[in-house]
């Protein structure tokens, strides 16, 4: 039996939760402003005496883990050959590894491409381009171009297997901090995440968050073991698969709105159907995809850009409001807090925006196609038609007083049969905020952890 | 190993011949990269980039081969493989038509081989080796 504290050190919230194994539960929890500018111990302290104060008693743990999103998450440049082929594995890559890509590039680097990495403070590039036994010349220039830029940022390779010396050469000639990993698709099609996913978060422990101040925490606590995203990805991923006696929810899509992005997570196959032809690079299982333009707050912009004038013009008239006006506002007082019904109002219409965009661009698509043969199904993406469960976490789905209306957001409303969005899945919102903390649980106890979220996570 | 991209082009779900093809240049010694049916041009082109391909041999076997084949060779050039080597074959074109004349469209369209139906995969292998210089 075990006591642990589980700590997510967010942008805005240092949130701590502590699990009793011997209680099989959450024995309670507690959040502080992240202090990651001045000192990081100091608000983690702060939640910590609120923690003790709230369960009513001092506890020694035996186990502290974190995760960490503070200062700016994890900040990634994907690099690649063709847009629909490496670069989209590279970005496949960095999101699964927990990361935010921030730039995303194709074919042959130009200066302003390699000066925008220095200015936009990416923490680590990704750098891919052919399959294996493929291209060399691009990849070995974009290497040579980001060595001669002496950018100084961590550079993970994970293109053509074939030019890999090279690369290294490359590496030690310019004293890049270089590591080598797999390709990220070794062959046209094939997705390969493994080997590159735990470079990143290995260069992510060792070095970013030091360069960020969030590693002097690890005197006080045990270690910091993953970028948030990658535990909510994990605890999705136990949640869907199950643990041994202990059995999983199936087929599920978890959707996380917050201030700056929104994050949707799928957690199934590409298609559980035999007569639909499979297009474009590999899906993976536990699937995760940030919309960095949408978002309460710091995004909400992007949601009005979203929007065709008409749209606009509908909506206003529809809902009796001044969407663009609202938004500007939100953008503007970025710790806005709904005040009165009107606010929450806003703010409910924006969320549902944010979740019917996010899954858009997460689903696939199917499309029929009339052949001599017949009729048959050409599907690019993933079909999550079938999905059991779709999951909200967030503050605003968390806090709203009609949290399924946004999380419907992201079923098959408009009954297109061509948009493989969920069809009737059941919501369930994650209420006590625990994802991320039972994706750090899971690392010790994952029949534990899947427990904890079959309890908590509540059917709205 | 020379790498070598096939597949089959347009709303055509014929898949037996693809198979045929991928087998015999397998064995031939070539690294093939099979994007399957219902394939665009640019799948075709796309896998040709990343590896690194010398020749990419369209299939069609429906009758459509001109509406989908038109315009892969401007493709090509724009996508920076302007040189790659192109075949097609199959039922390219509906109706008895003169081959010949087939021919000569497709070639002015930037198709380097044209095979009229029925060809034996062995007399391609032939000129792909020729070709590609093996």
């Amino acid at each position: 039996m075990a006591s642990y504290l589980l700590i997510d050190f967010g942008s805005t919230f240092t949130k701590l939760t502590a699990v009793d194994s011997s209680i099989g539960d959450v024995i309670g929890s507690a959040s502080h402003f992240t202090t990651v500018d001045t000192d990081i111990t100091e608000g983690y302290q702060n939640a910590l005496n609120q923690l003790y104060h709230n369960i009513g008693h001092h506890i020694s743990f035996d186990h502290t883990i974190a995760c960490s999103s503070a200062a700016g998450g994890l900040k990634m440049a994907a690099i690649g050959l063709v847009q629909e082929l490496t670069v989209e594995a590279a970005k496949r890559v960095c999101l699964g590894a927990g990361a935010k890509v921030d730039l995303v590039f194709s074919h042959h680097l130009t200066n302003a491409e390699v000066a925008s990495i220095t200015k936009q403070k990416i923490d680590i590039i990704l750098l891919a381009g052919g399959a294996d036994g493929g291209n060399t010349e691009c990849v070995l220039y974009n290497a040579r171009k980001l060595g001669e830029a002496e950018i100084g940022i961590p550079i993970v390779y994970a293109g053509n297997k074939s030019c890999q010396d090279d690369i290294a050469d490359i590496f030690t000639h310019y004293g890049i901090d270089g590591y080598m990993c797999e390709n990220v698709m070794p062959k046209v099609n094939v997705l390969n995440i493994k080997s590159a996913r735990d470079q990143i978060r290995e260069i992510f422990l060792k070095k970013i968050i030091v360069a960020k101040g969030i590693k002097k925490i690890e005197s006080q606590i045990d270690q910091v073991v993953l970028p948030t995203p990658e535990a909510v990805l994990r605890a999705s991923e136990l949640l869907a698969k199950g643990y041994l006696h202990e059995s999983g929810l199936g087929d599920i899509v978890l959707v996380d709105i917050g201030g700056a992005t929104t994050d949707m997570y799928s957690m199934c196959n590409a298609t559980n159907r035999s007569d639909v032809i499979l297009h474009g690079l590999e899906e993976p299982f536990a699937k995760r995809t940030v919309e960095g333009d949408l978002g309460m707050r710091y995004s909400a912009p992007g949601i009005i850009k979203s929007l065709s004038r008409e749209e606009i013009e509908f909506i206003n008239q529809d809902k009796g409001v001044d969407i663009v006006e609202a938004v500007q506002y939100r953008y503007d007082h970025v710790s806005t807090i709904p005040e009165d019904d009107r606010d929450e109002f806003i703010d409910q219409l924006l969320a549902e925006m944010c979740a019917y965009q996010a899954m858009q661009r997460h689903v696939g698509r199917i499309e029929e196609v009339l052949t001599p043969m017949g009729k048959v199904y050409n599907q690019v993406g993933k079909d999550l038609s079938e999905v059991a469960y779709v999951i909200g976490t967030g503050g605003v789905i968390i806090k709203s007083k009609k949290a399924r209306e946004i999380l419907v957001k992201t079923t098959n409303v408009l009954h297109s049969y061509l948009e493989l969005r969920p069809t009737n899945p059941e919501f369930l919102i994650d209420k006590l905020y625990i994802l991320a903390a039972m994706g750090l649980l899971s690392q010790h106890d994952p029949a534990l952890a899947l427990q904890i979220m079959k309890k908590h996570l509540m059917t709205v | 190993m020379k790498s070598i991209v096939i597949g089959v082009i347009g709303a055509d779900v014929h898949a037996v011949g693809n198979k045929i093809i991928d087998y015999t240049l397998q064995n031939a010694g070539y690294n093939v990269i099979n994007i399957g049916v219902l394939s665009s041009q640019e799948d075709f082109i796309n896998a040709a980039i990343e590896t690194d391909a010398k020749m990419i041999l369209v299939s069609s076997l429906y009758g459509h081969g001109e509406i989908d084949c038109r315009g892969m060779r401007d493709k090509c050039i724009e996508a920076g493989i302007g040189n790659i080597i192109l075949y097609v074959g199959g039922n390219i074109v509906v109706g008895k038509q003169n081959f010949d004349e087939v021919r000569r469209r497709f070639i002015e369209m930037g198709f380097n081989r044209v095979y009229a139906p029925g060809t034996p995969i062995e007399k391609a292998l032939k000129d792909i080796r020729e070709d590609l210089g093996d």
